[in-house]
């Protein structure tokens, strides 16, 4: 596939990142680098085999079904936040 | 590990460690954050407690320096990204919990690649770390303050993270141990999410033993953790009790594009156990030639999902050129991520996206089946495979930061391990002609942690006079 200043654009939007004329290029080349280094995989064959995705079997967990008490509260975590107004974060407008 | 006692006061241990921890600050730059005060504070708490024979932990008044992806109320946790500026959290990740419920005290956080992205620290949003026995060289990475604070003794142990090597290739570069267990031994709880299916929490140590203490602390099931393993640290089947051991060594990491030096240290080391009656497997492992290739497509995919998390919004920096919302999304994560940052994201959104997720992502996955494989067979032959950590010995500052495959290809010998969920600890494995420090790495199944340590601090206490410290050209 040929990595070029379209598909850099189209990443960034995925990846929400703003990204300049300069940095694209920049990220044109060192992504062509990386994607033709990963495509090697395409010389094993990996007919018949099963992916992994974790590597050990995952069970499912149960527990009490009870409020236990959390390590930060609401107002901890609200601090943590630039803008906050009548306990709530406050952000830009959407449009 | 030195701990406090009644003719030890932790006080002391603690003011040599921060007095040494600043002394060296600005020529090797570990440290992002230096929690003076309150380690004082603990450390004179813990002296008071044993004045009055009061019972304290088992690492009473040891002072510690954290990965600074670790959650705690101390300092700021950045992550060494601008992103998290200003982030200090109310949560304390459980590792360093159970370090600090032991007495442990932590005296600063210490650098590293922004988000764990690289194998240098040279990807720090606040500087390289500087290597502990040549200041022209990398420390390696991503945990490479940890690694180096370790090195140059101003803490007997430090935290690190290990997702494809982290842990392994600073402490090879330092000369140092550095442990990654099993996947799961340890809780991730509160600690920065890089790949969640192959983060491991670890550490570094000056000895083998060491690394048995903080195990036998820190692992174990956590319900704040649900991939943590059921408690099994220490439980070793019998058959890791013969003192005699079936080596295997990998016939293709024998090659050229291999440092001879490492190369004549990995023979010496294994000159030196047939020397000790243990017995050498050659193994054939071809699937693991691919396992570079499939990190770092199955890395990166879970790095920009882990990544999404960084928005402006709840904690860290903001951008302040933003008028819209989705401004100040894509401002914030363009300003705060470092360019290595953007790269996994972007590569990670390509793996996934459509069109491409069956030729990469699933090949991946399926690649990753192969190399467990291996693994598994490989250890139906023998008890521990013994391999170089790193191609090379610590490179030059500066010489592969703007070449990401270069610095990837650092990862080549060690990310293997962590697709495995396999353990693998750092060995030190002597110097080059330079002086620059070669360490090698003990692979063991999964849940062998505690054999794997303990057959470490069997070799470092009977060493072999085959086991010259010194590399002299391969003429041994």
């Amino acid at each position: 596939m040929e990595v070029n200043h379209d598909v850099i654009a189209h990443l960034a939007e995925l990846s929400n990142f703003a990204v300049t004329d300069q940095e694209s290029a920049h990220l044109t080349s060192d992504l062509k680098g990386i994607i033709s280094y990963i495509s090697q995989l395409d010389e094993l064959d990996t007919n018949g085999v099963e992916p992994t995705y974790q590597v050990f079997e995952m069970e499912n967990v149960w527990r009490k079904d009870e409020i236990l008490p959390q390590d930060a509260d609401r107002e901890q975590l609200l601090g943590l936040a630039k803008e906050v107004q009548d306990h709530q974060i406050k952000v830009p407008k959407v449009l | 590990m030195k701990t406090a006692s009644k003719e030890v006061k932790a006080v002391k241990l603690v003011q040599d460690a921060l007095d040494k921890a600043h002394r060296y600050q600005e020529d090797y730059h570990i440290f992002n954050f230096f929690n003076d005060v309150a380690a004082l504070k603990k450390a004179a708490e813990i002296d008071n407690k044993i004045a009055k024979g009061e019972k304290v932990g088992r690492l009473a008044g040891v002072p510690y320096a954290v990965k600074d992806n670790f959650l705690s109320p101390e300092g700021e946790t950045t992550a060494s990204a601008l992103i998290l500026e200003g982030f200090t959290s109310p949560i304390t990740a459980t590792a360093i919990k159970k370090l600090e419920d032991e007495g442990a005290i932590m005296i600063g956080r210490t650098n590293m690649d922004a988000f764990a992205h690289g194998s240098s620290t040279e990807n720090s949003y606040y500087g390289p770390t500087k290597n502990s026995k040549d200041l022209a060289r990398v420390a390696g990475g991503s945990s490479g303050g940890s690694a180096v604070a370790v090195a140059l003794d101003i803490v007997e142990f430090a935290t690190g993270t290990d997702t494809g090597g982290s842990i392994r290739q600073p402490a090879s570069f330092n000369g140092i141990y550095g442990l990654k267990p099993t996947y799961g031994a340890i809780s991730r709880y509160g600690v920065v999410a890089m790949a969640s299916s192959t983060d491991c929490v670890g550490f570094f140590t000056q000895n083998a033993e060491d690394l048995d203490l903080l195990m036998s602390i820190t692992a174990g099931r956590d319900s704040k953790d649900l991939t943590t393993l059921p408690d099994f640290y220490g439980q070793d089947k019998e058959t890791f009790n013969d003192p005699i051991k079936k080596i295997g060594v990998i016939k293709d990491f024998d090659n050229e594009a291999v440092d001879p030096q490492i190369r004549e240290a990995l023979r010496r080391k294994v000159a030196a156990l047939q020397e000790k009656g243990h017995e050498i497997i050659e193994l054939d492992m071809p699937a693991l030639k691919y396992a570079l290739a499939a990190y770092y497509i199955i890395v990166p995919a879970e790095v920009a999902s882990n990544l999404s998390r960084h928005d402006g919004i709840r904690y860290g920096y903001r951008s302040e050129h933003a008028q819209t919302l989705n401004e100040l999304y894509e401002n914030t994560r363009n300003e705060g991520f470092m360019a290595e940052n953007k790269r996994r994201i972007m590569i990670g959104n390509f793996v996934l996206s459509s069109g491409f997720y069956d030729a990469y992502y699933l090949k991946a996955a399926k690649a990753r089946t192969m190399i467990i494989d291996e693994y598994n067979k490989a250890f139906k032959q023998c008890d521990f495979i013994l391999t170089p950590v790193s191609p090379n010995p610590a490179f030059r500052l500066g010489e592969k930061v703007n070449d990401p495959v270069a610095m990837y290809l650092e990862d080549l010998m060690s990310v293997s391990l962590n697709l495995a969920g396999v353990p693998g600890l750092a060995i030190p494995a002597g110097e080059t002609a330079s002086g620059l420090s070669l360490g090698l790495q003990l692979v063991g199944p999964r849940r062998s942690d505690a054999a794997l340590v303990k057959f470490a601090a069997a070799l470092e206490h009977e060493p072999s006079h085959l086991q010259d410290d010194h590399f002299d050209g391969g003429k041994a």
